[in-house]
């Protein structure tokens, strides 16, 4: 039995802004650590954490069966082929929103608490019971946005939410970081972000169109392609949660030669 | 605010702000109106009430003033920027007592009214 499990909400307010790819990438990342790691799909309405793990064919059981006991936990998790540290939770059929309650995510939770060093709670996009329902259940948070206005704003009203739940630490993972769009302050800074918000940053992720290949095979970057950029900051954001001290990435550094220098020049603060 | 070589060469060139900049001010502004959940009408009703307060004391230049909600660090303030019209010798114009008394009277029928 585990002790001290750390029972993380991974959540943002806006979707489509890198939740799940979040919770997966993390996931493989911590069980590839040695640490033992259950991922628990929170989106019942819309799941989709099964697809980019690849285990979508591997389903049997879900957390409905689980709740209404008809069937055992370990039924109902499924382990990763590679990573056997690491077990996804499904999501049950959407019509769990009917009845679910905060206190089923907490039975839930509770469960795999007995069991697991971490457990990562993808949660839904929005600010209703989704939402709640996974927040009863979770002792720290971290927010993912990317750096745009709708993305911040809602981050903020989740972060309002969040705060008012005494739920603690919650740390921001900026994701989607363009450097160059950044560097011609086309794109919110990453101060920018973090001032508007006030949030300690556990990390940025770059924008990389790995993702996309990665999402398509159904296997996270942090899997099989640890050299694409994506991947190194997703692995750099598992070792910070571990207390590992891991510099930030500097956007600015990333593109080189001339053009960069010369758009650190621009970037100056005059006053 | 904190201004950068780019967003002065694009002032003196008169060129749009770098969106980046526009970014951080509209979200700013949006923030600190989510945070303090103040409505648009109840800011401007507040903005008028405390122009009609102020106009009782020194005569403001009702056309620029300005009451904002500002945040830093997940922290709101109300902010009110009113101009003081200035007499011609340099100093403040005060209005006179008898005419103060006369706004008071004037004020307390309008929040009747509005009650």
């Amino acid at each position: 039995m585990a002790t001290d499990t750390r029972v993380i909400l991974i959540c943002s307010g806006k979707g489509g802004v890198g939740k799940t790819t979040l919770t997966a990438n993390l996931g493989i990342s911590l069980a590839r650590q040695g640490l033992t790691t259950a991922v628990l799909d929170a989106d019942f309405g819309l799941r989709n954490l099964d697809l980019l793990l690849g285990l979508e064919n591997r389903i049997v059981y879900t957390a409905q069966e689980v709740l209404e006991e008809e069937c055992r936990l370990d039924q109902a998790l499924v382990k990763h082929k590679q990573e056997s540290n690491l077990s996804l939770l499904p999501a049950g059929n959407p019509r769990m929103l009917d009845w679910l309650k905060p206190d089923d995510m907490k039975r839930i939770v509770d469960m795999l608490k007995e069991q697991f060093n971490y457990v990562l709670i993808d949660c839904p996009a929005g600010v209703e019971d989704g939402f709640k329902n996974a927040m009863a259940a979770s002792q720290e948070a971290i927010v993912v946005t990317n750096p745009e206005v709708s993305a911040v704003r809602d981050a903020d009203r989740v972060i309002g939410l969040l705060n008012t739940n005494s739920i603690k630490p919650v740390q921001l993972v900026l994701n989607r970081v363009r450097p160059k769009m950044m560097a011609n302050q086309e794109m919110l800074s990453i101060d920018d972000v973090t001032d508007i918000l006030a949030l300690p940053l556990l990390g940025l992720v770059l924008e990389d169109e790995q993702v996309i290949v990665s999402t398509n095979r159904g296997e996270p970057l942090t899997l099989n392609s640890l050299n694409s950029p994506a991947a190194k900051c997703y692995l750099n954001i598992a070792k910070r949660l571990q207390g590992e001290d891991i510099p930030l990435i500097d956007p600015a550094k990333e593109s080189s030669g001339f053009g960069a220098k010369f758009r650190r020049l621009m970037q100056t603060k005059i006053f | 605010m904190a201004m950068t070589l780019r967003d002065i060469i694009n002032k003196l060139l008169r060129r749009q702000p770098a969106s980046a900049s526009t970014a951080r001010e509209r979200l700013q502004l949006v923030l600190a109106h989510d945070r303090s959940d103040l409505s648009t009408e109840l800011l401007d009703q507040m903005r008028k009430e405390i122009l009609e307060v102020v106009a009782k004391y020194v005569e403001i230049d009702v056309n620029e003033g300005a009451v904002s909600l500002e945040t830093e660090d997940r922290m709101t303030a109300l902010v009110a920027n009113l101009p003081i019209k200035r007499t011609m010798s340099g100093q403040i114009k005060l209005k006179e007592p008898k005419n103060q008394s006369e706004e008071n009277s004037k004020e307390i029928e309008g929040t009747d009214q509005k009650l």
